[in-house]
């Protein structure tokens, strides 16, 4: 079986400017991946990007791929990848479709939203249940929904349905809101949103479709009639398929300055990892930072 | 003969550009249906499928829901 010398696990931003600098090293290497943004693609508005003063979600995730593409890279799309093991020098990795193997691996495989685990979630899913407002939002146009969380993707999934929808109930568990005042004071600003503090979700309510929710708020179970709800109470690491590198109790894998994992030659970038501050802009650093680092291993060890 | 595809979308998906952009490097042509202008086609998206997830694809009247690639490709014998 063919040897890479590099193997990129996600086409995030992390993962995509691995890429680019991959291939501007000219390393032999590959790009496995579900999808292609992660969650870049599903965000809203980005007035954060250095050199793009306001950019959506997808048009900056179009950016991403046509770079990436430039330079003709080899891309596994809609693969998994389930199993990631180092045996001597080689890793080895097992995908939903494949085996490969490289000499190095590097690991930007992203986080995945967080589930509320209540009663009708499940079931309600894609049924008036969503986790990505920029997707479903415009099929709620005129409705009354709810968005649960009190964070920034809260605030933010909020702030893309406010022009949408005919009211939005923001479900909230903490005390108060958190997140960027910018966006805060949009949010308290509009007309069409009832912030409900102090409150947490006890069951997702309906027939075919959804029709309301049970939500314990201020000590008191009421009902709300919504036809959509919004989950954004926060993510999850994509790292379980990677068994022995090391990880902190929030499950991202740990890496050092130059984003080495504890095992050598695996190395992770962005949003899996323990970087602090979770950020499109620090995420694509991240992964430029770990080609580069890959790059000066594989020539110090050259097998 | 060409078949029929419809294509259920928002105009803010991701997934369902993608799923466009896919359609038309395949050059297939295709009826694309926005179903958050247009309660008519949500509607019918939803009581074909039962769900209200997009992109959904009505290819010859095969149902698929999400950019499925190789289902579509299966679909439109590709």
């Amino acid at each position: 079986m063919k040897i890479y010398d590099l193997i990129i696990i996600g086409a995030g931003p992390a993962g995509i400017t691995a890429s680019v600098y991959a291939a501007r090293k000219q390393l032999d290497f590959l790009v496995i991946s579900l999808d292609i943004g992660g969650q870049a693609a599903w965000s809203g508005d980005i007035e954060n990007y250095t050199g793009y003063q306001f950019i959506t979600g997808p048009e900056l995730t179009h950016k991403f791929e046509e770079h990436m593409r430039k330079y003709g890279t080899a891309l596994k799309e809609n693969e998994e990848v389930l199993e990631l093991a180092k045996l001597g020098q080689v890793i080895r990795l097992k995908t939903n479709k494949a085996d490969y193997q490289a000499r190095s691996v590097i690991i930007a495989s992203g986080k995945k939203s967080k589930e509320l685990g209540v009663a009708g979630e499940k079931e309600f899913k894609h049924r008036g249940l969503t986790y990505c407002a920029t997707c479903d939002g415009p099929l709620f146009t005129g409705r009354e929904v709810a968005v649960i969380g009190g964070g920034n993707a809260a605030l933010d999934a909020t702030l893309q349905l406010i022009k949408i929808v005919k009211h939005i109930y923001m479900v909230n568990n903490a005390l108060s809101l958190s997140g960027d005042a910018i966006m805060l004071r949009k949010v308290e600003a509009a007309a069409n949103v009832t912030i409900l503090n102090n409150s947490s979700v006890i069951a997702v309510l309906g027939d075919k479709f959804v029709k309301g929710l049970k939500i314990k708020s201020l000590n008191q179970e009421k009902e709300l009639i919504v036809q959509g709800v919004f989950v954004e109470i926060g993510l999850i690491p994509n790292s379980a398929f990677v068994k022995d590198v090391e990880k902190n109790s929030k499950n991202e894998i740990i890496i050092n300055a130059r984003n080495q994992t504890n095992i050598s030659g695996i190395f992770a970038a962005g949003d899996v990892t323990d970087v602090p501050e979770k950020q499109i802009i620090i995420a694509a650093g991240e992964g430029s930072k770990a080609a580069l680092s890959v790059f000066g291993y594989l020539s110090k060890n050259n097998f | 003969m060409a078949k029929s595809v419809k294509v259920y979308s928002t105009s803010t998906c991701p997934w369902c550009m993608r799923a466009k952009q896919f359609l038309k490097e395949n050059n297939i042509e295709f009826q694309n249906l926005d179903v958050s202008g247009d309660q008519l086609a949500a509607d019918e998206m939803m009581a074909k499928t039962g769900q209200m997830g997009v992109p959904v694809f009505d290819i010859d009247g095969e149902i698929i829901i999400g950019f499925d690639k190789e289902k579509i490709k299966l679909a439109l014998g590709l």
